[in-house]
């Protein structure tokens, strides 16, 4: 094993389709016009001498060290920022440019600590490299004279020296070692987009700075990575470098975060990961990465992970730990005795969205084969669920129509109910990037999140529309484009149904869908509104990308027909720079769905009642499946209350605080009489298990996740899972205790079964993707490479659909009681409900909730920013801090969900979207009055969670 | 909220979309939605409600569509309820 290897190529790829033929020191060289002479030397292999430059970031030209020469042009010009030209001689090396760069190197040198043995990154320094590259064997200039290296100098305290910063819990900075590249600077610019660093003071006193001359973890810095990893010495070093030394392999695999899906290397030594540093390949993430995925990989080895499988007779009990076997055994008899005695379909499961693929197909599986049923569903219920149907019903297909590269295209976009600098990190940097660009944006959003102002990015609009009433302001828009005309008509007479087209035309131009009319009901100034429309339909490249705010509402699905009808009134489907974008929450949540996670589908979105898709699979696996849909998680939670469904087996999700009204959700639990959860932490759900099954992280399992863009990505094993056993292999042991004779030695086996059974996956393997890399469903022989773009020539149900969006009122309405919205979202550092991130140093960004409200309402109730409040809606009350700002409107308040002892979610209620039971997070009337501290429903269930995570035989509780 | 009620509230949330769509597709299109999505206890409960209860508080639309929603097949005997008896 070694490390994978990544070419630097010094500049980023030019876009040219004309070529351009040079020779550079003999050999002649074809590259796309706009290609600097740097990039070009190395494409033929000669790494002319850097330091200033890499290839995630434009050139510099300040280091001086990668002169060359050209025959018939004067001087020696950087070959950085040096573009080819038809015809030009190029030498890299000639004894004029070797003395430049001795001398150059000399200079840099002469201020630059000589600790090489025992510094971070020896064995991994540019500078070192390079020393070494033009032969410096001698440096004239001592450090007596002004230098940046030594505290003190000549026996005085040296005022340029300055200590190392070592705020941030993940990386230094150390100030000596710094060359003055601006790569950092450069990177937070260009690829992060936050513009926290900067080059403070001139020439000698030139110093990276984070904001002004603050620590890092005071800056704007968001602990990206970007910034080390651009470093080419080691004054930006992760800390576990530091710790650890260097790493000796790497791995290529994807962060289990968000639905971005990057691909990273995971450096490894032995089994230890060193670090993970995003892969320039990466066709998501292209290099780039977040807080999260870089960084916050520490719970995998946290102590609270639990080892040993664990059984107790009732919830009240301590767990008492047994063998996997025991384990195995009791689960099996135990949902086989409810079987017997409640009937077939009175057990069921949910598959994680965490997981891989393979672990999703075969809880399904076990489920649909060996429970007998269809009572299986995922976590994309409670999020994602609407776009499924949404896109469904108009387009085809339950996906996002583009590839993440595609908003290099584009011209307009409209993010709506999303919040990508924070919940898709590194979509929104390359958001951004195509902004400062010159894009334009629309927000549609209740709240002034990041990306309506930040810096070098503001939004043309910004519609701060009240929580419930997204299809009234989306079906407003289309108002405005079909009353002005400003429809495509050739797009919708060659792609959609026309007469379908006229029937919704009359529809949203009815006067009352007007903005004017709608503004009293949404808050969105109607001028605004027709500008924003306008905007759209006309400014080249529409694009619209949206999340949760858009589907966790009663109108969910409603929404997403909304958005789809946009889309194609304007035209902006089946090419790059357009499309419909759902921003998935999870790292594997498309795929759980593609895997037939859905109590109604098989695998690859077929109905259960279809038999020719259910004989594929009786066939395969010898049996008979039930034709009848299953239970969705809302439903089996009311059958359990009901006493119809009494057992469930929950992989890698937590119910009790990720689904609404959560006294609903504990009153389904504890009425069931076998709940196994399998994860990694004792969470909130396991309060109410009998049979816990210790889980394995991404590092310990190899699988594939897919993600928002549809791409299928390998998840490689770099560690020993610590608990023994990757998830899917704890799965096929049950699934063996229960009868069923499953014989798979790889995931991979398991995906050639997908493949075999369902025709969007046709050609995926592991081979395959070894060798290409990733690819994005549909694969098949019509798709070979995949499809990066969806109906391109032509929509996949046939013509694309129009439907009438007519806005229906919530019923969760505010009123005297409770006369203020509540709306949920989530925070950069954090990750959904904060298992994995609350237990690594991403606390010292987001230590607990808050919850933001206007200063006016605040003010109302004689509250401070920083108070304890209480939070009441009909459901329920919590308590938790205030955090009085303007980014709310009046009326609306606005928390996140990341710890439990806030528990947001005893305020939501069980309304939900009408076609898909997806609850309604976004919209709750609550009341705000000031408090003394947590709420009797708070203290009541930290002493059940006490209680319930003790071990027979440990002295601590687990959390 | 008790579970009849959610039943009924279910329903006609799903009614409710209808309602807005041409008048042609209102009944298929409850129907096709409860028979693609419901659970057979999920639409026993509601022939409950329509057969046994006069289709109490259901929409008019709802009431249109039960005939074309499949009637599930009786609720299934656990085997130990068989044996006791």
């Amino acid at each position: 094993m070694s490390l994978v290897p990544e070419i630097d190529f010094g500049t980023p790829a030019a876009r040219s389709e004309k070529m351009v033929t040079l020779t550079i020191d003999g050999n002649e060289i074809t590259v796309p016009e706009g290609t600097s002479i740097m990039r070009a030397s190395m494409e033929a292999g000669i790494k002319v001498p850097k330091l200033c430059a890499t290839d995630m970031v434009d050139a510099f030209g300040s280091c001086r060290l990668c002169l060359v020469e050209i025959e018939g042009r004067n001087g020696t010009p950087a070959s950085c920022t040096t573009p080819v030209a038809p015809g030009l001689v190029v030498h890299t090396q000639t004894s004029r440019l070797k003395s430049i760069r001795k001398g150059v190197m000399e200079l840099y040198i002469s201020d630059h600590p000589l600790d090489c043995l025992t510094c971070a990154a020896n064995g991994d320094c540019e500078l070192q490299d390079m020393a070494g590259a033009v032969g410096l064997r001698d440096v004239r200039y001592g450090y007596e004279g002004d230098n940046h290296v030594k505290a003190r100098s000549n026996g005085e305290t040296n005022a340029r020296w300055m200590p190392k910063d070592e705020s941030n819990p993940y990386f230094t900075y150390d100030p000596s070692k710094c060359i003055v590249c601006s790569r950092c600077v450069r990177a937070c610019e260009e690829v992060q987009g936050t513009f926290a660093l900067t080059i403070e003071g001139r020439g000698f006193d030139s110093r990276v700075s984070p904001g002004m001359h603050e620590h890092f973890l005071e800056s704007e810095c968001v602990s990206c990575g970007a910034c080390v990893q651009a470093c080419p010495t080691a004054t930006l070093t992760e800390k576990s470098v530091i710790e650890i030394g260097q790493p000796e392999h790497s791995v290529v695999t994807t962060c289990a975060y968000c639905g971005v899906g990057c691909s990273f290397k995971a450096e490894m030594r032995g089994e230890e990961l060193v670090r993970m540093v995003p892969w320039k390949d990466g066709q998501a993430n292209r290099g780039h990465s977040c807080v999260k995925g870089r960084f916050a990989y520490g719970y995998s080895t946290h102590r609270d992970r639990i080892l040993n499988p664990m059984i107790r007779e009732k919830i009240t009990d301590p767990w008492r730990e047994v063998t996997w076997e025991e384990a195995y055994a009791h689960t099996a008899a135990e949902f086989r005795r409810i079987q017997y005695q409640y009937g077939r379909d009175s057990i069921g499961g949910i598959t994680s969205s965490r997981c891989t693929n393979e672990e999703t197909y075969l809880v399904q599986k076990l489920i649909r084969a060996g429970f007998g049923n269809n009572n299986v569903d995922t976590c994309a219920r409670v999020c994602h669920s609407p776009t499924g149907y949404g896109l469904g019903q108009t387009f085809g297909t339950s996906a996002g129509t583009q590839n993440f590269d595609s908003v290099e295209h584009t011209d307009v976009v409209i993010v709506i109910g999303a919040n990508p600098t924070d919940g898709h990190p590194v979509f929104a940097s390359r958001l951004k990037k195509r902004l400062r660009q010159g894009a334009k944006l629309i927000v549609i959003d209740p709240r002034r999140i990041d990306l309506v102002s930040s810096p070098h990015v503001q939004a043309s609009y910004h519609l701060p529309l009240r929580p419930g009433t997204n299809v009234a302001v989306v079906t407003a828009l289309a108002h405005v484009i079909v009353t002005e005309g400003l429809y495509d008509e050739k797009f919708i007479r060659e792609r959609c149904d026309w007469s379908e087209f006229e029937d919704w035309a009359a529809f949203v131009a009815e006067p009352r869908h007007s903005p004017e009319e709608t503004e009293a009901l949404t808050g969105v100034p109607a001028e605004m509104l027709r500008a924003a429309a306008r905007l759209f339909a006309t400014g080249g490249n529409g694009s619209i990308y949206y999340g949760l705010g858009v589907t966790e509402h009663s109108q969910g699905s409603t929404t997403v027909m909304a958005i789809a009808n946009l889309a194609m009134a304007t035209g902006n489907i089946g090419r790059e720079g357009v499309g419909v974008n759902p921003l998935r929450g999870q790292n594997n949540v498309q795929g759980s769905c593609d895997m037939g996670s859905f109590p109604h589908e098989l695998p690859g979105y077929r109905h259960i009642s279809d038999d020719s898709t259910r004989e594929i699979f009786e066939k395969l696996w010898g049996v008979t499946l039930n034709d009848e849909p299953g239970l969705r998680i809302p439903n089996m939670l009311d059958a359990a209350v009901e006493g119809t469904f009494k057992g469930i087996y929950i992989q890698g999700e937590d119910i009790l605080q990720s689904d609404p009204d959560t006294k609903h959700v504990s009153a389904g639990l504890a009425a069931m009489e076998c709940v196994v959860v399998q994860d990694l932490f004792l969470n909130e759900t396991a309060n109410y298990a009998h049979v816990f099954l210790p889980g394995s992280t991404f590092l310990e399992k190899d699988g594939t996740f897919t993600n928002a863009e549809r791409r299928i990505n390998r998840v490689r094993r770099v560690m020993t899972p610590k608990n023994g056993y990757a998830d899917w292999e704890v799965t096929q042991n049950l699934a063996q205790a229960m009868g069923l004779g499953w014989n798979y030695s790889h995931p991979a086996e398991i995906m050639d079964e997908i493949a075999a059974t369902t025709p969007s996956f046709a050609l995926v393997s592991y081979d395959y993707l070894d060798k290409v890399g990733s690819v994005q469903w549909p694969c098949n022989e019509k798709h070979p490479l995949g499809s990066p773009i969806m109906h391109t020539d032509g929509f996949v149900r046939g013509r694309g659909k129009f439907i009438r969006t007519e806005y229906v009122a919530t019923d969760e309405k505010t009123g005297p009681r409770f006369p203020l919205l509540l709306t949920t979202g989530r925070i950069l550092s954090q990750y959904n409900v904060g298992a994995q991130t609350r237990r690594t140093d991403n606390v010292l960004w987001h230590e607990e909730d808050r919850l933001e409200m206007h200063p006016h309402d605040a003010e109302n109730r004689g509250i401070r920013d920083g108070d304890w409040v209480r939070l009441a809606s009909r459901a329920g009350e919590t308590t938790l801090r205030a955090l009085v700002t303007d980014r709310v409107s009046p009326g609306v308040v606005y928390t996140t969900f990341h710890h439990p002892m806030t528990q947001a979610n005893v305020i939501t209620t069980d309304f939900s979207d009408w076609a898909t039971n997806c609850p309604e997070y976004k919209v709750t009337a609550v009341q705000i009055s000031p408090s003394n501290g947590p709420s009797d429903w708070q203290v009541e269930y930290d002493e059940l969670s006490r209680q319930s995570r003790r071990i027979k035989g440990k002295l601590e509780a687990a959390e | 909220m008790s579970e009849g009620n959610k039943i009924i509230r279910m329903a006609n949330q799903i009614a409710t979309f209808f309602h807005s769509q041409p008048a042609s597709e209102g009944p298929g299109g409850v129907a096709t939605h409860i028979n693609k999505f419901w659970e057979p206890r999920m639409r026993r409960q509601l022939f409950d409600i329509v057969d046994n209860h006069g289709g109490e508080g259901l929409d008019s639309l709802v009431l249109k569509a039960a005939p074309l929603i499949h009637r599930p097949k009786p609720a299934e005997v656990p085997p130990a309820a068989t044996v006791s008896a």
